[in-house]
């Protein structure tokens, strides 16, 4: 598999993290040392004349890139003004573009998904849409121009890892953008599994946030990701109803049992 | 007179010929804003315009940064 690029960015590494549900920055900058991350997200929020310290000087540190997303946007219009926002505070065009439809589920509103992520491509951003994994819907998101489509393997934050691996692989079929594997990771063979159907690379938040163990987790799923990478690579047998035998029958010794 | 105006939500009265500026200034403690961004009536004032965006009575600013998510 050659290098991921996205958007003309070359990148050594395929598991990008999710900041979201760290306890505190210390461990998410342990984290980001132990995914080999060098994209992460973060979030807009009121600011907090409070708060200590700042995400942001985290990411510098560790220098990794800024990906900000528009995580509780419901419509094309909030999605729309919140990347300009994080344009401005970030100097980045590059958004995850999350426009939800359901406070329960968290899936995205592909109507207005779609409207965002043509309005925001046109306007010369770098457009990194959160889309469900229906394969005609990651169609129409990468024909708009979005540099990359990350389809969900299940609701965020749910952990049930991929509900349908028939339509990911469907997705990354017919994929001219590179196909990052967005939310219901829950842990590393999760991980793995994204990468053995053909995703590009998989984004991670809880599955190594909410870990008892972050840091271990976050290179569980490092090394996850590398396996399935590997794995892909080197092509998985063919599934058989019935067992094949790896030892010869031939030479097999008559011993008078009989079954 | 002061303007009065909602920052985030809340009310708050601003010196005679307030700016964005004067608003992050007194959020931030700084005036260069790295990480900051402001929409004033929904529609997103990129920083170079701050200091000459004045607020008027009733103006209602959102100033925003990063936090942990996604």
């Amino acid at each position: 598999m050659s290098a991921l690029e996205i958007a003309g960015r070359r990148l050594a590494s395929r598991l990008i993290l999710g900041s979201g549900g760290f306890a505190n920055h210390e461990i998410l900058a342990q984290a980001l040392e132990a995914a080999g991350a060098e994209i992460c997200t973060v979030a807009l929020r009121r600011l907090d004349p409070e708060a200590r310290g700042s995400v942001l000087d985290v990411l510098d540190r560790a220098g990794v890139q800024v990906l900000p997303n528009t995580a509780g946007c419901y419509t094309a219009r909030d999605a729309i003004v919140t990347a300009q926002l994080a344009r401005e505070a970030f100097t980045t065009d590059w958004i995850k573009l999350e426009v939800i439809g359901d406070e329960r589920t968290l899936l995205p509103d592909a109507v207005e998904l779609l409207a965002a992520a043509e309005a925001l491509v046109d306007e010369g951003f770098v457009v990194l849409p959160y889309t469900t994994d229906d394969p005609v819907l990651a169609r129409r998101l990468q024909d708009v121009g979005c540099a990359a489509v990350m389809p969900l393997g299940s609701p965020i934050g749910s952990g049930m890892g991929i509900c349908n691996p028939y339509n990911i692989s469907i997705i990354v079929e017919q994929a001219t953008v590179p196909v990052i594997l967005d939310a219901g990771v829950g842990t590393a063979s999760d991980a793995a599994l994204a990468m053995e159907l053909g995703c590009d690379a998989v984004l991670c938040a809880s599955a190594i946030s909410r870990a008892h163990e972050p840091v271990a987790m976050a290179r569980a799923i490092r090394l996850a990701v590398e396996a399935g990478v590997l794995a892909r690579g080197a092509g998985r047998i063919p599934r058989r109803r019935y067992a094949e035998a790896s030892t010869p029958h031939e030479g097999l010794p008559v011993l008078g049992g009989t079954a | 007179m002061s303007p009065s105006v909602t920052v985030n939500g809340a009310q708050r009265e601003l010196p005679e010929d307030a700016t964005i500026a004067t608003v992050v200034q007194e959020l931030t403690g700084r005036s260069e804003g790295r990480g900051v961004a402001v929409a004033l009536g929904g529609e997103v004032v990129p920083r170079g315009e701050w200091p000459r965006t004045r607020l008027r009575e009733g103006a209602e600013v959102e100033v925003v940064a990063a936090v942990q998510g996604g």
